[in-house]
């Protein structure tokens, strides 16, 4: 089992615990392809009753099939797969805008499906207490360029260059719940001429 | 520094005799100026001068929130209580100049709430209905479930049904009992807020129907009726004053630490907000920890107490006052 591996930084990086069931009238699980171990997991210490109650949102890596295999076999209540995190998350919205007070968020994977559900959980009117959140797999950064607001996916690199407005930038460790982002700021604003060694930190 | 401290003189402009039990008081400024705005759930604390003894007891305001020219607010007599409610109920008349507090609110509506769910028990009715109105003049979703032991003694229940209609639900324990608080409670939408204001059975059973059944702690809000119980007479040592003062039956110990001029925090009266919270110099004996806010460590630690509700029961007491 592969654990997270987010260092400590300032208050605004977010860090991640290991989910565990809370009490609860209706459990809804988002989970991309390193975080469905985790569910696995949830599902399978859960007393009898438990899955009847339970909502899993997938979003697969492309060609893979045993994962969803499993995790359809966990005989939850709803089970639902989608190419990409936006498809799924719109989808949480949906369910969510239904759903009842009573009703447990949980999140497991990478950085930007958990940020980006979060997001959804709270505009969905749901508390941050409502939600657990696993990280597990890439530590890839969702950032947003904060000159020209552009979202840069998966961000591997320190600095990065923004695909939109072309400045380079510092991936800080302030993080807007908010937009779901990491902030991205130009790094060589007094001196765009000034040379960056770009390397690969995000793994 | 408290609340208490700058108070703002008002007239009892009327008295109305709402049902056997309960009487609705209505306050205006001496000079007619506008009264501090408020939001609904805050109360007041009301400074009555009985003879030699002074009392200040804290009372929701049920008037809206939007009427600034008077408050008013409804008082169950309770005979076997501290006095407060027997004096407003025999001694207070309209033209009556009394002294009140600034509103202080402890209770207040969470404005991120999709819906306001409202509970209430008895008296534990009047701030609901500056919420209520409050909420409807915002346009925020709420709902009423009002409970009370016979219909001759549910304060208002006619006047609500009719302000708010569909939105207000009445029980009666002598026509079937309270709401089904598993089924209500299961049933709300995401984002919904809970309130409860009541008996304490009642506070106690939503807390726990409501956290059984998932609901985060922040949505959940309660408000105990604010009143210190009576008990028996008992002395004190205030160890920076070094002086021993003496609390009567009746009296709470922070009306006796007032009484002696000693400074000392409060807001709420009530053993809800924590202003007063003091420490325990030396107990030899047992306080009777009455508060909402002490955790039990605190409580058990003997090193702290809520003067305002809390009293003393044992050889010797000493306070960090």
């Amino acid at each position: 089992m592969s654990e997270s591996l987010i260092e400590e930084s300032i208050l605004s990086r977010p860090t991640y615990g290991t989910l565990a069931i809370a009490p609860g009238l209706a459990h809804y699980f988002v989970a991309d392809a390193s975080g469905a171990e985790c569910v696995i997991r949830v599902a399978q210490a859960a007393p009898k009753g438990f899955m009847e109650k339970v909502h899993i949102l997938y979003v697969p890596t492309p060609g893979e099939n045993a994962l969803i295999t499993a995790l359809y076999a966990l005989g939850a209540k709803r089970f639902e797969h989608f190419p990409t995190i936006d498809d799924a998350i719109a989808r949480l919205g949906d369910w969510l805008a239904d759903a009842k007070m009573g009703s447990q968020l949980y999140l497991a994977g990478t950085e930007g499906l958990i940020g980006q559900a979060v997001a959804k959980g709270e505009e969905c009117g749901l508390d941050h207490t409502a939600v657990q959140c696993e990280h597990r797999g890439s530590l890839a950064r969702r950032v947003q360029c904060v000159h020209c607001k552009t979202m840069i996916e998966k961000v591997t690199t320190q600095p990065v260059k923004c695909p939109s407005c072309d400045l380079l930038l510092l991936v800080r460790d302030h993080y807007s719940r908010r937009l779901a982002a990491f902030q991205g700021v130009c790094i060589n604003a007094e001196d765009p001429t000034e040379e960056v060694e770009i390397r690969e930190v995000f793994k | 520094m408290s609340a208490s401290d700058h108070l703002i003189p008002v007239v009892v402009s009327k008295v109305v005799e709402v049902n056997s039990i309960i009487k609705r008081f209505e306050f205006k400024h001496i000079h007619g100026n506008e009264l501090p705005a408020f939001s609904g759930g805050a109360h007041i604390v009301v400074e009555m001068l009985d003879g030699s003894t002074k009392r200040k007891n804290a009372y929701s305001l049920m008037s809206s929130p939007f009427e600034r020219g008077q408050y008013a607010i409804s008082v169950r007599r309770d005979d076997d209580g501290r006095g407060g409610s027997k004096f407003m109920h025999e001694k207070v008349e309209a033209g009556m100049k009394m002294n009140i507090s600034a509103p202080v609110n402890l209770f207040s509506l969470d404005l991120r709430a999709r819906k306001h769910l409202m509970i209430a028990g008895g008296i534990g009715i009047t701030p609901f209905i500056a919420q209520m109105a409050q909420a409807s003049e915002l346009g925020a979703p709420f709902e009423l479930h009002y409970a009370a032991r016979t219909a001759a003694q549910a304060a208002y229940m006619d006047s609500l049904q009719d302000r708010f209609g569909d939105n207000v639900t009445c029980y009666c324990d002598d026509a079937g009992g309270g709401p089904d608080l598993a089924e209500l409670l299961s049933d709300q939408p995401l984002g919904t807020h809970v309130y409860v204001c009541g008996p304490k059975g009642m506070i106690e059973a939503v807390v726990k129907t409501a956290t059984d059944l998932g609901w985060p702690a922040a949505h959940i809000h309660f408000e105990h009726f604010l009143s210190p119980p009576v008990g028996q007479a008992f002395s004190v040592h205030l160890a920076k004053a070094g002086i021993d003062i003496a609390v009567g039956p009746e009296q709470s110990l922070l009306e006796a630490i007032e009484a002696s001029g000693t400074p000392v925090n409060c807001l709420c009266r009530g053993g809800a907000c924590g202003q007063c919270e003091t420490r325990v110099v030396t107990c030899d004996g047992d306080i009777a920890h009455n508060d909402h806010w002490l955790d039990d460590d605190q409580r058990a630690s003997k090193q702290f107490i809520m003067p305002c509700v809390s009293r003393f029961r044992g050889e010797r007491l000493e306070l960090d006052l």
